[in-house]
C-alpha cells in the first residue's frame, strides 16, 4: 500500500469510528423522518378540526349557499336576534359569527357584512366566505341588470397559456418550480456537506497539531500527502454517510408509510394543490417536464461541482487548521469562509431563481469560490455547454492553486506551536 | 572513518530571519553525535532539513555520499523533541500505521513489534489506547516505532526527556546497542552529563551558525590548559604555597577530602612536563591527588558560546 492509501485508509478508519459520527450517522434518519412523521401528523390533526361558524343573515339570500363543507360546519342563527345570537356564538365557544345585515342595494350590502370573533379569524376561512357572498351578489347583480345569466356563462373565456420552446417542445408552468428545487437542494447540500466535512478535516488537523505527532509523521511522508490523504479519506467517510443515509431513509420512509399511512410531503412545493387544480394533460406535462431536465447534464455537474468544491474549501479548512492551535482560535479564518459559501446560497435562491440566466447568475456561476453552488443551481434551467466548459476550467485551475497555496501554508503551520498567526504571517508563510 | 551523513553550506531564511547560516557537519559512520546548542540555536531546523521537513534554501545534504533522495526518509530514523502519538487510537494499530509509512509491509511491522513489545515487556498495552497510558509509557512506543524499520540513521531529540531515571537507562542502553549493531546517531540535547557519556563527536551550533565540531577526545585536547589538580600533606601549607606561586601558576582549588591537605589547581606551560611538576611536589610532601583538568563538554560549551558573544 502506497503512503497516501494508507493515510486516506487511516483518516477513514478514525472518522468513521468517531462516536458522534455514528451518533450522526444513524441517528439523524431517524430525527429527519420523525420530524416529517410529526409534521404530517400535525397536518391531519388541524385538519379534524372543523370550524363551527354561525351565521345570521337577515337577507335570507345566503342559506343556500352556506352548506358545510369538510372544514367548516355553518349554523343557522337566523332565528335568534343578533345580540341573542352573539352571545350563544360566545358560550358555545364556536369559532365565530357571520352577520349579514339587510340593505337597500347590493352594494351596501357588500361594504357592510361582518365577522365577529374573539380570536381573528384565518385568512382563507374569511376569503371563501367572501367568495361565497360576492359569487351571489353578482350573480344577483346580473339578474336585476336583466343580464341572462347562461350568457355570460358561455362568454366566460378560460385562458391557460401553454409553455412551448421553440424546437417544439410543451412544458408545464409547474416546471420552473421542479427546476427550482432540484436546484436548490443540490446547492444546499454541496454547502451542508462543505461545512461539515470541511470542519472534519479542520479538526483532524488541528488534533495531529496538539497531540504533536504531526512531525512524526512527516518525517515519513510528505505534508502535501497528508493533507491529500487526509481531505480524501474524510471525503470517503462523508460519501459513506451519504448512502447509508439514503439507504436507512428510504426503509424509514417504507416502514413509515405502512404503520402511520403518513405520506410525507416535500417541503418547499406544494405539489398536491396543483395537481388537484391541473387536469390529468398538466400531470403528464410534469412527468415529461421531470423526465426532461437535462438529467445527464445535471448528475455529471454534480459529480464534478461537489467534488470540485469541496476540495476547494477543505484544502482551504487543512490550511485553516494548519494555522491555528485549536478550534477557537480558528474561528477569524472560517468567518471570510463562510460567507462566501452563504454569498452562494443567497445569489442562487433569489439571483437564479429570479433569472437563472441574467448576468449576476451567470458571473456568480464563473467564480470558483461560489461557482459549484450557484451554477449546481442553474444547471436544471439548462446552462451553454460553452459557459459550464469556463466555468469548470475555473474552478479546476482555481483548485490547483488553492490546493498549493493550502500545502504551503500548511506546511509551515503544522510545525508551528504557540501564537496565534494574523493574514499578515500566512502571507509570509506562503515565501518561506 | 567514512562519512554516513554530510551537510553542507546550509542556509535557511525564514523571512528576514536566519535560521541557519551556512552550516556543514560531517557524521561518521557509526558514532554517536552530538548536536547541542542553546535554545533557538538552529538545532531542529537542521535536524528538519536531513529528514527533509524543511527544505534548505542552499546547501546540500549527502546520505551515504549520495545527495538527499525521497526515499532516504526509510533510512533514517527521527524522534522529534515535539512528539506524541493519536490519543484515541489504539497503540499497536498506530504502531503498525507509523511503520507501514516507513515502508515496511504489514507482516514485518506485526514481527519486530512483536520483538520490541517483548523487548520492554509491554505488549499487553497493544489494545491500549494511547490516552490511558502515561507520558514515559507513550514515549517508550514512540521510541520503538523510531528505531523499528532499522534505519542507518537515528537522530533523536531529547530523547530522554518524560522518562524517570529506570527507563532514560534503558533507552540509553538500547541507542548504544543499536550504535553497536551498525547505526549511526545524531543526538540533541541539552543534557551534557548524557552527552559525556554517551557522544564521540560534536557539533556546537550558536545563533545559526556552527562555532565547534569535531572528536570529543580532539575537542577536550583542545580546550584542556595544562592544568592539574593537586592535593597534598606538607608540614607548613603556607610556605609550600608560597614557594609554588613562585614557580608556577596557581589557584585554589576544592575537593573533598578527608585530612587537611592543600588543595590547589596548577597550570603549565604548554611545553613543561609533568614529570618535573610531580617529582617537584613528591620532594615537598606527601602527594595524595594528582590529575589532569580535562574540561567537560558543558565547560566547553559555556566557555566556547561566551567567547562568540
Amino acid at each position: 500500500m502506497s503512503n497516501l492509501q494508507l493515510i486516506i485508509k487511516r483518516e477513514f478508519i478514525a472518522r468513521i469510528r468517531n462516536k458522534t459520527f455514528v451518533i450522526m450517522t444513524f441517528l439523524s434518519p431517524l430525527i429527519g423522518i420523525g420530524m416529517m412523521g410529526l409534521v404530517g401528523w400535525l397536518a391531519t390533526m388541524s385538519n379534524d378540526d372543523i370550524k363551527q361558524i354561525a351565521f345570521y343573515d337577515e337577507t335570507g339570500l345566503f342559506i343556500s349557499d352556506l352548506y358545510d363543507t369538510s372544514e367548516i360546519d355553518y349554523i343557522d342563527y337566523s332565528s335568534f336576534n343578533l345580540e341573542e345570537a352573539k352571545d350563544s356564538v360566545v358560550s358555545k365557544k364556536l369559532y365565530g359569527l357571520l352577520y349579514i345585515p339587510k340593505k337597500q342595494s347590493n352594494r351596501d350590502l357588500a361594504a357592510s357584512i361582518q365577522f365577529y370573533a374573539d380570536e381573528s379569524p384565518s385568512l382563507p376561512i374569511l376569503n371563501g366566505i367572501e367568495r361565497i357572498i360576492s359569487n351571489k351578489l353578482t350573480k344577483q347583480n346580473y339578474k336585476t341588470k336583466g343580464l341572462d345569466l347562461s350568457t355570460i356563462e358561455d362568454s366566460r373565456a378560460q385562458v391557460n397559456i401553454q409553455i412551448e420552446n421553440f424546437s417544439g417542445e410543451k412544458t408545464s408552468k409547474m416546471s420552473n418550480y421542479i427546476k427550482m428545487g432540484f436546484g436548490a437542494a443540490m446547492g444546499y447540500f454541496l454547502m451542508m456537506f462543505i461545512i461539515i466535512y470541511g470542519n472534519m478535516v479542520m479538526r483532524s488537523v488541528i488534533e495531529e497539531k496538539t497531540n504533536r505527532i504531526i512531525e512524526i509523521i512527516i518525517s515519513s511522508v510528505k505534508p502535501m500527502q497528508l493533507m491529500m490523504g487526509k481531505i480524501l479519506g474524510t471525503s470517503f467517510a462523508g460519501i459513506l454517510q451519504f448512502f447509508i443515509w439514503l439507504f436507512l431513509g428510504g426503509v424509514l420512509l417504507v416502514i413509515t408509510n405502512s404503520v402511520f399511512g403518513i405520506s410525507p410531503q416535500p417541503v418547499g412545493v406544494d405539489t398536491s394543490m396543483v395537481l388537484q387544480e391541473g387536469n390529468q394533460q398538466e400531470i403528464q406535462l410534469i412527468l415529461q417536464d421531470i423526465s426532461k431536465l437535462p438529467l445527464l447534464m445535471i448528475v455529471f455537474s454534480f459529480f464534478i461541482y461537489f467534488i470540485g468544491g469541496y476540495f476547494l474549501y477543505s484544502s482551504i479548512y487543512a490550511a485553516i487548521g494548519a494555522a491555528v492551535d485549536s478550534e477557537t482560535d480558528s474561528q477569524q479564518f472560517m468567518m471570510p469562509i463562510i460567507l462566501i459559501l452563504m454569498l452562494g446560497v443567497y445569489v442562487g435562491f433569489f439571483a437564479v431563481i429570479e433569472n437563472p440566466h441574467g448576468t449576476v447568475s451567470t458571473v456568480f456561476s464563473m467564480i470558483p469560490l461560489t461557482s459549484p453552488i450557484v451554477m449546481l443551481m442553474r444547471i436544471p434551467f439548462g446552462v451553454p455547454w460553452w459557459q459550464i466548459s469556463i466555468s469548470i476550467i475555473l474552478l479546476v485551475i482555481n483548485i490547483i492553486f488553492m490546493v498549493w497555496l493550502a500545502g504551503k501554508i500548511y506546511r509551515i503551520g503544522i510545525l508551528m506551536y504557540g501564537k496565534k498567526p494574523s493574514y499578515k504571517e500566512l502571507f509570509k508563510w506562503l515565501k518561506y | 572513518m567514512t562519512n554516513l551523513l554530510r551537510v553542507e553550506n546550509a542556509t535557511k531564511h525564514f523571512g528576514s530571519f536566519i535560521a541557519l547560516n551556512n552550516v556543514s557537519i560531517e557524521v561518521p559512520d557509526g558514532s554517536i553525535f552530538g548536536l547541542l546548542g542553546p535554545n533557538g540555536a538552529g538545532k531542529t531546523t537542521l535536524i528538519r532539513i536531513i529528514n527533509q521537513i524543511t527544505l534548505p534554501d542552499t546547501g546540500t545534504v549527502f546520505l551515504d555520499g549520495a545527495p538527499l533522495q525521497p526515499h532516504h526518509i526509510k533510512d533514517i530514523g527521527y524522534l522529534p523533541e515535539e512528539r506524541g502519538l493519536y490519543k484515541s487510537m489504539k497503540v499497536g494499530e498506530q504502531a503498525l500505521y507509523l511503520a507501514q509509512l516507513k515502508g515496511l509491509t504489514k507482516q514485518e511491522a506485526k514481527e519486530r513489534l512483536k520483538y520490541w513489545f517483548d523487548k520492554f515487556d509491554i505488549s499487553h498495552w497493544w489494545d491500549k489506547k494511547i490516552q490511558e497510558l502515561s507520558k514515559g509509557m507513550a514515549q517508550k512506543v514512540q521510541f520503538i516505532v523510531t528505531v523499528l524499520h532499522r534505519p542507518k540513521l537515528l537522530i533523536f531529540d531529547e530523547p530522554f526527556s518524560g522518562f524517570d531515571p529506570i527507563n532514560a537507562t534503558i533507552i540509553k542502553d538500547e541507542i548504544l546497542q543499536l550504535r553497536d549493531e551498525g547505526a549511526t546517531v545524531i543526538f540533541s540535547t541539552h543534557r551534557m552529563e548524557s552527552v559525556e557519556e554517551l557522544c564521540d563527536h560534536i557539533a556546537l551550533i550558536n545563533k545559526s551558525n556552527k562555532i565547534l565540531e569535531g572528536k570529543v577526545s580532539d575537542i577536550k585536547r583542545e580546550h584542556k590548559s595544562n592544568t592539574f589538580e593537586v592535593g597534598i600533606l606538607s608540614d607548613d601549607h603556607r610556605l609550600l604555597l608560597d614557594d609554588l606561586k613562585d614557580r608556577f601558576m596557581v589557584e585554589p582549588a576544592n575537593f573533598k577530602t578527608i585530612d587537611d591537605q592543600l588543595k590547589l589547581k596548577i597550570s603549565l606551560d604548554k611545553h613543561a612536563s609533568t614529570n618535573d611538576l610531580l617529582m617537584y611536589l613528591t620532594g615537598k610532601g606527601q602527594v595524595l591527588r594528582f590529575n589532569e583538568v580535562i574540561p567537560s563538554v558543558n565547560e566547553i560549551f559555556i566557555k566556547t558560546i561566551n567567547d562568540n558573544e
